[in-house]
């Protein structure tokens, strides 16, 4: 099993965002995400400035993958997500099944992020069918889920990659409506790009001071950082084939594979539990 | 336009069906529906009685089968399909893209809506759904602007469905893991948001507090009307504030009584009420008052107004007694 990088969830300046990926270029990542995937509103990227950060991340010897929008409303982001599956020089991976469909329309290969609901073999099969190199498994889902999939896939040689979201923040939820903005008084349509504030989201508490959520825009996140590195032997004997590390900062988290878990940390979906609960595995 | 009703069981079906409803959609007695919820939906016998009652009627039954299939356990879903097939259902209501599959490979007869799990908002979705499984009509998510609406209507290559009145999910649908982060369950693989095993209501001082597997979702006076305990509709703290709000929503229910003419001229071909799991006396309710507004507009597009009477009755019957129009409004997004 190897690490890969998810795309970055907060809207962040360009400064930063080039920083930051110049930083993983230097990095043994192997597998990059790149790209807008929660708002279109936010533009401090434009799609040729990540078409250069992706060369430039290539140039180092990593793969790269151009991540796309989890929640295609308007018609303009059709005509954007349409440029981009036919980019002609990277893959990229689709969130929402629009995506799926320019690609199966243009032949291109393509990976699943954890936006598409893919829970079983035979959803599996029909899109690696389609031209699904991988998926990100959805982030609800367990591992003694995943690998009843594995094992009903198991025989199949052309079977996808399989990646799952091993540290971060989760995206629980897409909204039509900007949380972060409606907090801050403002109209969508007016929102000034406010989610630049919360570089890692707003924290949100409930009323027992027990952290629940994050603001991340029009996405709401956990607020606990999901950590699956202890199970990192479990997944390499599944057959899982990446680690994915979503973006919280502007460096690179380090993962401990024996550390216990931190109090703002969780792991409950993979042991089929809710998904804030912290379980320490028996070894 | 069609009005298309929910029945968690029989007396439901069949108050809708003397109220006015033009289609209903019920589910199977297990958790191949995303309302499975105890005391509720039908077994397969009870099915072929609705299938018999609404054919009497001169009316649809939809078959909602809207979850995903537990790998290994598929074929419960399977035989659901081969069900639907079995006693002539009008459509199978689906989200999973093996459960298209089948059906649209073994009863290609049988018309396929696809559910708003699913979450397809957009024409390219909707014509990669249409042209791989035949899907005759789509549900749309409650995550569009009017005008969205009516754009893709416009250029849909298939027929649609929007949510008129009822529960307002204000998450991109069967992309919302709020509740299985909180508690566990899942809409898409247990088959039901924020469980009522996991409800627990606490009384404290004047204070009465909501819990969704112990987690504080609100606290409200005694007095103060509540809704059921869904985290996206809790009373929460952002970390650059001191005081409790609706950070994502209030307890609100969605009614688009006033969009009426416009989702008519759109082109939308059925207006689907929520609620499965509400009782036989809510559905009559708000069928009679969607009929009777649906035929109002029939009988003159151009004098249609909402009668105060409808908002009256359908107010009652909403969460918090409160309406929105939701994001058909781009002011709520």
């Amino acid at each position: 099993m190897k690490t890969s990088l998810g795309p970055l969830l907060y809207c962040w300046d360009k400064g930063k965002v080039t920083d930051f990926y110049q930083h993983v270029a230097q990095s043994d990542i192997e597998l990059v995400y790149l790209g807008e995937a929660v708002c279109s509103r936010r533009r401090e990227l434009k799609n040729s400035d990540y078409l250069e950060l992706a060369r430039m991340l290539k140039g180092s010897g990593k793969q790269v993958v151009l991540s796309t929008l989890a929640l295609i409303e308007a018609a303009g982001e059709l005509s954007e997500l349409k440029k981009q599956v036919n980019n002609g020089e990277f893959m990229i991976e689709a969130n929402d099944m629009a995506a799926v469909g320019y690609a199966r329309e243009a032949g291109v290969p393509f990976v699943c992020g954890p936006h598409i609901n893919l829970y079983n073999a035979a959803s599996i099969q029909k899109l690696a069918d389609w031209g699904m190199q991988r998926f990100v498994m959805p982030i609800e889902l367990s591992k003694s889920w995943l690998a009843k999939v594995l094992e009903q896939l198991g025989g199949n040689p052309n079977r996808p990659e399989v990646e799952v979201f091993g540290h971060g923040h989760l995206p629980l939820a897409h909204s039509a409506r900007c949380f972060t903005a409606r907090h801050k008084g403002l109209a969508k349509d007016g929102c000034q790009t406010i989610c630049r504030d919360y570089s890692k989201g707003l924290l949100v508490q409930t009323q027992e001071s027990q952290p629940l959520l994050r603001l991340n825009g029009i996405q709401t996140q956990s607020a606990a950082c999901v950590n699956l590195a202890g199970e990192w032997a479990h997944m390499e004997a599944m057959g899982v084939d990446w680690f994915r590390i979503s973006p919280a900062s502007g460096t690179l988290p380090t993962l401990e594979r024996t550390q216990e878990m931190g109090t703002d940390e969780c792991n409950g979906y993979w042991f089929a539990e809710a998904g804030f609960n912290r379980t320490q595995p028996e070894p | 336009m069609e009005l298309l009703c929910p029945a968690g069981n029989l007396a439901s079906l069949k108050v809708a069906l003397n109220a006015g409803a033009d289609a209903i959609y019920l589910g199977l007695k297990d958790d191949t529906n995303a309302r499975s919820f105890a005391g509720l939906n039908f077994t397969p016998e009870r099915l072929k009685e609705a299938r018999a009652l609404t054919r009497a009627a001169g009316k649809k039954l939809f078959l909602t089968l809207n979850t995903f299939p537990k790998p290994g356990e598929e074929q419960r879903w399977y035989a659901a399909i081969d069900l639907a097939a079995d006693i002539g259902a009008d459509a199978l209501i689906v989200a999973d893209i093996s459960l298209l599959d089948y059906a649209h490979s073994r009863y290609p007869a049988l018309p396929l809506h696809l559910s708003v799990q699913a979450s397809a908002t957009n024409l390219a979705a909707l014509s990669l759904y249409k042209d791989a499984f035949n899907v005759e009509r789509v549900v749309l998510p409650r995550v569009l602007s009017m005008k969205q609406v009516r754009d893709l209507a416009k250029a849909s290559p298939v027929d649609l469905e929007v949510f008129a009145f009822g529960s307002l999910c204000i998450m991109a649908e069967g992309r919302c893991h709020l509740s299985s982060y909180v508690t566990g369950q899942s809409p898409n693989t247990g088959g039901s948001c924020s469980p009522a095993q996991h409800v627990r209501w606490q009384e404290q001082g004047s204070d009465r507090l909501t819990r969704l597997n112990e987690v504080l979702i609100d606290k409200s006076g005694a007095n103060e009307q509540m809704g059921y305990p869904v985290v996206c509709k809790g009373r929460f703290i952002a970390d650059d504030s001191d005081s409790p709000e609706y950070l994502l929503e209030s307890p609100t229910s969605l009614n688009t009584l006033s969009l009426l003419p416009e989702l008519a001229r759109a082109g939308i071909v059925s207006l689907k009420i929520e609620g499965r799991q509400r009782s036989p006396a809510y559905v009559e309710q708000v069928t009679r008052v969607w009929r009777a507004a649906i035929d109002t507009y029939l009988r003159n597009p151009d004098g249609y107004q909402v009668q105060t009477e409808w908002d009256r009755v359908l107010g009652k019957l909403s969460e918090g007694q409160i309406t929105t129009l939701g994001a058909y409004e781009r002011r709520w997004q």
